[in-house]
């Protein structure tokens, strides 16, 4: 019977194995025209696979702790007195922001300015790596459930992130800004010129776009420009770091990657009436969250 | 009755030694670690986990499950859905009808073999990112995480090689 069986199987098995490569290479060419079906496939795995990640990055977690822990010790002295420095000169620019403050507020009640556009953000730890040489992104471990919608714009207080491109029920994945296939609208903080800020899975993604004559030098600010309406405007993204005599342009982004443990997900609109208090939203999703913002991220 | 029933539980348990230690590489591989540059070097594992069991234990990690697994890979890792799967797919299939050739052999003549696989995985997962993003990425990134994959096989062996111990025997 068995000795039947062998080949047969074995037939069955090669059988299997083209017809699964078929089906393989098909879901490749489907995740091209149809994104939704393959998302959903995708964001199926992630849900189901997020909170074994939680589980699984605990002592991974504890690991790092303790090895920034006891990295920490060591620098201790050092970053004291550099802590004490950097406070001393923190303090007169508190100083000085006061000052502003009270300064554009009373320009803002001359100009009947309605403000900057309200956010709330909802924050995110990163369960999973998105891995290999040619992808750059995260998974995080909140999703539709959360409130988050595709499209929006995961910060750190150091910058842009990215931003969320699949959607989960409870997972979402963040396609960071260095990313190939990333696309973000940016300007030039001093000159206010527009430009698209474009991944190419470096750690330094270019500027293109730029408008023609734009004079660049290294060490300019990198914020987003709010067009397209999808980002808020002036979140921190990075500074130019090169500029080639062939016009290409390179930015260092502000956001550590290497510890990137949370993030935030701005949920952002661009709202037609000012509103008189910041907490009194029409989406239920995130009136109990206590890490709602009341005010614009950018402020910081 | 009773034992029987936990007999058979324990050998269900044994048969899917490989295909939980394949889907358990796909969790580890997808962990964030604080290693700068990490994420793009990750070893795959998967691979390695796929290359041994074809040559030792087929029979319990059928195409099915290899197909499943490529595609949890690409869902958590982010590379377009189905990607990962031809890739491990085609590995596994070569290994299969390779497998007469790799039994008897001494460890180091294997791991030549797993160069040879991997290096060809490595190839067709770069060919496969160009066709999807229409356009050759040049990346050393890809040859790094070649080179750390190769670097890594022996304590993935020896890892399976301890596991493979509970599996059933073939029939």
């Amino acid at each position: 019977m068995a000795r039947v069986a062998a080949p047969l199987r074995g037939a069955a098995q090669r059988f299997a194995l083209g017809f699964l490569l078929l089906a393989a290479f098909g879901l490749m060419f489907l995740g091209k025209s149809d994104t939704h079906f393959v998302e959903r496939m995708r964001t199926a795995v992630t849900d189901v696979a997020t909170p074994i990640l939680e589980a699984m990055a605990q002592p991974v977690a504890a690991v790092n702790r303790t090895i920034a822990y006891l990295g920490e010790l060591a620098v201790l002295r050092e970053e004291n007195a550099r802590l004490r420095e950097e406070n001393q000169r923190l303090r007169s620019w508190h100083a000085a922001a006061l000052r502003l403050d009270a300064e554009n507020k009373s320009l803002r009640e001359i100009l009947n300015y309605r403000g900057p556009d309200r956010n709330t953000f909802v924050s995110a730890r990163v369960v999973a790596d998105g891995h290999g040489p040619f992808v750059k992104s995260k998974l995080v471990n909140i999703g539709s459930r959360d409130g988050i919608e595709k499209g929006q714009a995961a910060v750190t207080q150091l910058g842009l992130v990215g931003r969320v491109t699949e959607l989960g029920e409870r997972s979402a994945r963040i396609l960071m800004i260095t990313d190939l296939n990333s696309r973000i609208p940016v300007l030039v903080e001093e000159n206010r010129a527009r430009a698209i800020l474009a991944g190419d899975n470096s750690e330094r993604p270019q500027l293109v776009f730029l408008p023609q004559g734009t004079k660049l030098r290294p060490g300019q600010r990198i914020v987003t420009s709010g067009h397209g309406g999808a980002l808020p405007h002036g979140i921190p993204v990075g500074v130019v770091s090169s500029v080639d005599d062939n016009g290409s342009v390179r930015v260092r982004p502000f956001v550590d990657w290497e510890r990137l443990e949370y993030t935030q997900i701005i949920d952002y609109e661009i709202e037609a009436v000012p509103l008189s208090s910041p907490t009194s939203r029409s989406r239920g999703a995130f009136a109990p969250r206590p890490a709602a913002a009341p005010s614009g991220q950018e402020d910081r | 009755m009773k034992g029987a029933f936990w007999r058979r539980l324990d050998l269900l348990a044994r048969r899917m030694v490989p295909a939980g230690l394949s889907l358990f590489f796909v969790l580890l591989a997808a962990l964030p670690l604080p290693i700068p540059g990490y994420s793009s070097i990750v070893p795959m594992l998967v691979l390695a986990s796929v290359f041994f069991w074809a040559i030792h234990q087929p029979s319990l990690l059928p195409p099915v499950v290899v197909f499943a697994i490529g595609l949890a890979q690409d869902a958590l890792s982010g590379a377009p859905m189905g990607a990962g799967a031809v890739v491990v797919l085609l590995a596994y299939g070569v290994t299969v009808s390779q497998r007469r050739f790799f039994h008897n052999r001494s460890f180091i003549q294997v791991w030549v073999g797993f160069m040879v696989v991997a290096a060809a995985a490595a190839v067709l997962g770069w060919l496969l990112t160009a066709a999807n993003v229409g356009l050759f990425v040049p990346s050393r990134a890809a040859l790094f995480q070649y080179l750390l994959t190769v670097a890594v096989y022996p304590l993935v062996t020896w890892l399976l090689h301890g596991a493979q111990r509970l599996t059933p025997s073939e029939a």
